[in-house]
């Protein structure tokens, strides 16, 4: 299959990524190289085979529903861009 | 202290010094880090604060000094890819997206290397959030190869293995999502070992692809690679995919001789592409084992050509996922502006634009390429097509393995395809790069265990590396297959020349 400019501007939007139109060209062709290249999977007869999303067998783990030591505020805050004395601040959600 | 201590000196070596009162740690870190100011060309290290780590060394040389039990690393400088959660201490991942960022909690590695009494010797240079083969999809520009300064150190843990090879530390961690501890260990000329998936905690590293990452060690020898990696294995709660296998006493049992010594050639990693010298030196490595009494058998593991397909949907499609999280609003960078700049934008919402243009901004190209190849791979419409399809074709390949483990202990090749490469030789063809990985990376996606031991030198005196692989949660014998070799050759103790 071949990657258009606006399939790749599509994407980039759902991965939440700003292309310049210069960026946009240039990922277009290196996706689409690598598009064309991963299409060998397709090779192997896998009608008959299970997906494997693990090396090793990995079940659901659970824990016993007891609330457990949280970050303090103040640490959870310390990484923010820009934040208030209790809260992150982000542009605003609602109009 | 004399200079040279540090020079060719394993963990094993400074440990018997430690604990005969010959050095003391202080004075052990001190010539390290001249030797890291000395050498800081190399790019090795992105932080590195002497006062936290001479304060580390004098709290080990205060409780040697009055008796008290120390750990098995302690006073030993263990230098850390900046992928791992060092608390209140800057890990950035290589990346401008996380330049400010300190984490307020340790990996659980970290957590055992202070109960080992190791010394956390900064944190080294990566590719960004360990994308790629080379260490210079770095935000701090490329590490240098210590054996040739022109010449890339391996990726994406680079700075780990240049800083064992240049004698920065003489221990190191870093992470193998697709061959990022194996590979640049070979083209570094020092040991790497990626353990089974599951064996050593993830939590605390900075995930990139999660069923794939495996944190493990670079060493100079297997005796410090043993040492390493039993101080860092074991169950952790807080990791649900850590595994409750018991650790074996790796150091221990290192010298015995294997139980078997039956060792398989894939014709698979024998192929197009393979540089000359390295297929020379990894045919002599097997010459060496045969006459060590091994029996060398050919197996075939035939999906092994889809291998970097699988993981190039695989991996993307998990870090599409895991750094969703690198938005601007909670933590990482955030652009300043976010106003519509491009055609389309003006009808987005400002909290999307806010997102879009911080992302754009925190994050390299190799980065971006990956998260947009995975969100399309796990697009509507798309998602059965490839990222379905390289699960089952994952499969294929775990079971080539199976088949093949049925017969032999250990299946031996080459690590990297080619010596070190020249810097900016790879950049601009990502499908270049990627087949830097072409041996190593079916051990990630089948889970299994691999190390990489040196095994000669090109005729122009770059490292070459000989991988082993084993089934799963068999590194104890792994490491004693590969001691075999060790103990025959010396290409273990071959340095760089630097100055």
């Amino acid at each position: 299959m071949s990657l258009s400019t606006e399939d790749v501007a599509k994407v980039a939007v759902l991965a939440r990524l700003r292309l310049s139109p210069d960026e946009l060209q240039t990922f277009t062709g290196q996706l689409n190289a690598i598009v064309d290249y991963v299409a060998q999977l397709q090779e192997p007869d896998t009608s008959d085979v299970e997906p494997l999303a693990h090396g090793v067998e990995v079940r659901n783990v659970f824990r016993d529903d007891v609330r457990g030591p949280a970050l303090p505020r103040e640490a959870a805050l310390a990484n923010a861009p820009k934040r208030n004395s209790e809260s992150f601040l982000v542009p605003a959600v609602l109009d | 202290m004399n200079a040279d201590l540090l020079k060719d000196a394993t963990a094993t070596a400074l440990l018997a010094m430690l604990n005969a009162g010959e050095v003391t740690s202080e004075e052990l870190v001190r010539g390290y880090l001249d030797r890291a100011d000395a050498l800081k060309r190399l790019n090795v290290f992105v932080h590195l604060d002497p006062e936290n780590v001479l304060d580390q060394a004098r709290a080990v040389d205060a409780k040697r000094k009055a008796g008290e039990a120390v750990g098995p690393l302690a006073g030993v400088p263990v230098a850390i890819k900046d992928v791992l959660c060092v608390e209140k201490e800057p890990t950035t991942c290589g990346s401008r997206m996380l330049k400010d960022f300190r984490p307020p909690y340790d990996a659980t590695v970290i957590v055992k290397l202070r109960q080992a009494g190791a010394i956390l010797f900064g944190k080294t240079n990566m590719d960004e959030f360990a994308m790629g083969s080379s260490t210079e999809n770095s935000a701090y520009g490329p590490t240098l190869n210590p054996w040739d300064e022109a010449r890339v150190p391996g990726g994406s843990s680079g700075g780990s293995a240049a800083a064992v090879a240049a004698d920065l530390a003489p221990l190191s961690l870093g992470s193998d999502t697709g061959g990022s501890i194996r590979q640049p260990a070979a083209v570094c000329g020092v040991v790497g070992i990626k353990p089974t998936y599951g064996r050593v905690s993830r939590y605390g590293l900075i995930a990139f692809a999660s069923s794939l990452d495996q944190i493990g060690p670079f060493t100079h020898d297997l005796a410090d690679a043993a040492l390493l990696l039993k101080v860092i294995s074991g169950r952790d709660e807080r990791d649900a995919t850590s595994v409750d296998q018991p650790v074996p006493d790796y150091s221990a049992t290192l010298d015995e001789k294997p139980r078997s010594l039956r060792i398989g050639v894939a014709r698979e990693f024998f192929g197009e592409g393979l540089d000359p010298e390295v297929e020379s030196a990894v045919r002599e490595a097997m010459r060496v084992y045969e006459q060590a009494g091994a029996t060398l058998k050919e197996v075939s593991l035939p999906n092994s050509k889809y291998g970097v397909p699988a993981y190039y949907i695989v991996a993307p499609a998990e870090c599409s996922s895991n750094l969703a999280r690198y938005d601007g609003t909670i933590f990482g960078h955030r652009a300043e502006d976010w106003s519509p700049k491009h055609p389309g934008e003006e009808d987005l919402h400002p909290l999307v634009r806010m997102m879009m243009a911080s992302r754009a901004e925190g994050f390299g190209a190799e980065v971006k390429r990956r998260i947009m190849l995975g969100t399309f791979a796990l697009s509507a419409g798309y998602a059965d097509q490839y990222y379905n399809q390289a699960l089952k074709v994952r499969r294929l390949i775990r079971n080539d393995f199976d088949a093949a483990f049925k017969d032999v202990d250990v299946i031996l090749g080459p690590t990297s395809p080619s010596p070190a490469f020249k810097l900016g030789e790879r950049t601009a063809d990502p499908l270049a790069m990627y087949l830097s990985d072409i041996y190593t990376i079916t051990a990630n996606l089948a889970g299994i265990p691999g190390l990489s031991v040196p095994c000669g030198l090109t005729r122009s005196g770059l490292p070459i590396g000989l991988q082993l692989l084993a089934p799963a949660f068999a590194e104890e014998n792994l490491l004693r297959t590969a001691r075999v070799f060790e103990r025959a050759t010396d290409w273990h103790r071959k340095r760089p020349g630097l100055s």
